[in-house]
């Protein structure tokens, strides 16, 4: 039976979601839909299975790891809020945005919460630092069998000399940063949400 | 008995028709967009290319991640598979409540139309229609067994193929089922397959009501193992027990028997082995294509906005289908065959049977996916992401040093 999934997501809720997001009243609607429909359980909540569940998902080198940022510390459901937040770093940067209020705080999509999305990527066990270990995984997460763990090893040392500044052997947040300061993050990381 | 209720029926038909037009004047103004993002078909190799500053080296970069990253993200956002087992999300609403997922409350005139459309729907078409699905359906298994009392012969066949074709019609009407054939000169022919993609269990009537086909299937109780027994009776069906599905070799030595028999119909066969929404077709299972003979491929697009053809097996039993089915406005569609295929020199089954999906996909208007209908139920499989894995070491170090690393 189709769904009244939209009569379940208040009004109020909608309007504290744009505050937060910045998504339109349509957008939040049909990604309300959408994670509706994934969620299997129809308890409100996604579990790391109804990811899972998601073909193209599974079969993305880095698919844990991205399933893994939308659940907060230790936890194993995801609420529509939750789900929102995370995808509002995903929002393209509109220029009108650029000179908004200053006072409300830094918008989720912006550069810098970009770029802390994906060094949380890396920084599995969330100490702000990326180690030699942490990077190693992630490559080998990228490569599978394909390459030896010597190469992948000079790759990571190469990697790390290159970006750390301050010789701790690991790499901070920002020097992630200054070593991505050509990149068009905004680009790379967006995702065109039609309205 | 049933011949004053067939033009009477038409004419229901042309009405429906005539009303809708109607209809769709006043509901164009709840246009509802059904795509949330845009995606754009990069290929994995030419996005890190784009994504590497400058440098020409195959080296690691640390923004290759947000390559994946992103594919990520959009993908749980909308993914061409998990929506392709659930009914269609329609533009415009169609006054049926199980396509209504988006649309509030919108005014009381439409609320109005929609009560309207209830009464015509339930109190007028349904007992209609499930008064000819029963006539239909008594008549198949009567007619079918006084056929098989027959000897084997020309007048046998003949019998069978009048009978088929006029129980299967009286089902089509049961159904309101308006139907465009198209290019019937490639009809299939005996000794060879048909092959269709698979949208409900009423693509079955769809076709048989056209052309005589044998049927294949699984051998089930209840009312519709009687239906069976009686069929194969008057011509011989394949029908295979729940132990026989299993054995692969088995399954391709009865559908190779019965082709190479040239008096016997042609089978009638849906690769993709689930039910797919009308969008897209999945990959075709390469059993069918192994066989060696002729292929008939048929395409059928139903419209939705009459009535969503879809069988959500996970949701929806058979009979919760069967009313749904009979409860809406009509099943529209359109079938289109195309001229037969056969097995190229150096081309395997599943090449072939590609190439007889995209063959259908093109012509019915329909997504071409290489992803398997078994998703429905099952997990993907573990080299398709080794494949994704492979495809960035080439990138990471070259295809040349690559070459020595390989393991195979």
């Amino acid at each position: 039976m189709g769904s009244r999934a939209s009569s379940l997501l208040r009004e109020e809720d909608i309007e504290e979601i744009k505050k937060q997001t910045g998504f339109s009243h349509s957008q939040i609607t049909r990604l309300y839909s959408r994670f509706h429909s994934l969620d299997k359980g129809e308890n409100g909540a996604l579990s790391r299975e109804d990811f899972q569940r998601i073909p193209e998902l599974a079969i993305n080198p880095l698919g844990d790891r991205i399933i893994n940022a939308f659940f907060p510390e230790g936890e194993d459901q995801v609420n529509f809020r939750g789900f929102m937040r995370t995808l509002a770093h995903f929002r393209p940067v509109e220029d009108n945005e650029k000179n908004k209020d200053p006072t409300s705080g830094e918008p989720l999509n912006s550069r810098t919460n970009k770029l802390f999305f994906a060094f949380r990527l890396y920084d599995l066990d969330r100490d702000d630092k990326i180690s030699r270990d942490e990077l190693l995984q992630v490559l080998r997460m990228m490569v599978g069998v394909n390459i030896s763990d010597e190469q992948l090893g000079s790759i990571a040392d190469r990697t790390i000399q290159e970006a750390d500044t301050n010789g701790d052997m690991c790499i901070s947040f920002s020097e992630f940063t200054k070593v991505l300061e050509k990149v068009d993050v905004e680009q790379k990381m967006s995702i065109r949400f039609l309205h | 008995m049933e011949s004053y209720l067939f033009p009477f029926d038409s004419l229901i038909c042309m009405l429906l028709g005539i009303s809708f037009t109607v209809w769709f004047t006043l509901l164009l103004h709840l246009y509802k967009p059904y795509r949330i993002i845009a995606k754009e078909p990069v290929s994995l190799e030419q996005e890190i290319q784009d994504m590497r500053r400058g440098g020409a080296e195959p080296e690691f970069d640390m923004s290759d991640i947000f390559y994946f990253c992103r594919r990520g993200v959009e993908s749980i956002v909308d993914d061409e598979v998990t929506k392709r087992f659930t009914a269609e999300e329609l533009e415009s609403w169609n006054l049926l409540t199980r396509s209504n997922y988006n649309f509030h409350h919108i005014s009381t005139r439409l609320t109005a139309l929609w009560g309207v459309g209830v009464l015509i729907r339930y109190g007028f078409l349904l007992p209609l229609r499930v008064t000819l699905a029963f006539t239909g359906v008594g008549l198949l298994v009567v007619l079918t067994s006084i056929v098989g009392l027959f000897p084997n012969g020309r007048m046998k066949n003949y019998l069978s193929d009048k009978v088929h074709l006029m129980c299967y019609r009286i089902c089509v009407r049961a159904l309101t089922a308006i139907i465009t054939y198209h290019d019937s000169e490639n009809k299939p022919k005996n000794g060879g397959i048909c092959v269709a993609n698979h949208t409900s269990p009423i693509d079955v009537i769809i076709l048989a009501s056209d052309g005589c086909y044998a049927m294949v299937g699984q051998v089930h109780g209840g009312l519709m193992g009687v239906i069976q027994r009686a069929m194969v009776k008057a011509c011989p069906h394949i029908w295979f027990e729940r132990s026989e599905v299993k054995d692969r070799h088995l399954v391709a030595k009865r559908l190779s028997d019965h082709v190479a028999d040239k008096s016997k119909l042609p089978i009638l066969i849906f690769p993709e082995g689930t039910c797919i929404n009308n969008t897209s077709v999945m990959m075709f299972k390469k059993g069918s294509f192994e066989i060696g003979c002729t292929v008939y491929p048929v395409a059928i697009k139903y419209d939705p906005r009459f009535g969503d053809a879809f069988w959500n097996s996970s949701k929806f039993g058979m009979v919760n289908y069967l009313l749904h089915m009979m409860s809406s406005w009509a099943i529209v569609c359109s079938v289109w065959y195309l001229p037969p295929m056969s097995r190229m020199e150096g081309e395997d089954a599943v090449q072939f049977a590609n190439r007889v999906k995209a063959a259908i996909a093109r012509k019915g208007g329909l997504a071409d996916l290489l992803w398997d209908g078994g998703l429905k139920r099952g997990k993907v499989k573990e080299v398709f992401k080794e494949e994704q894995q492979k495809l960035y070491s080439k990138v990471l170090v070259g295809s040349t040093s690559f070459q020595s690393t390989n393991q195979d």
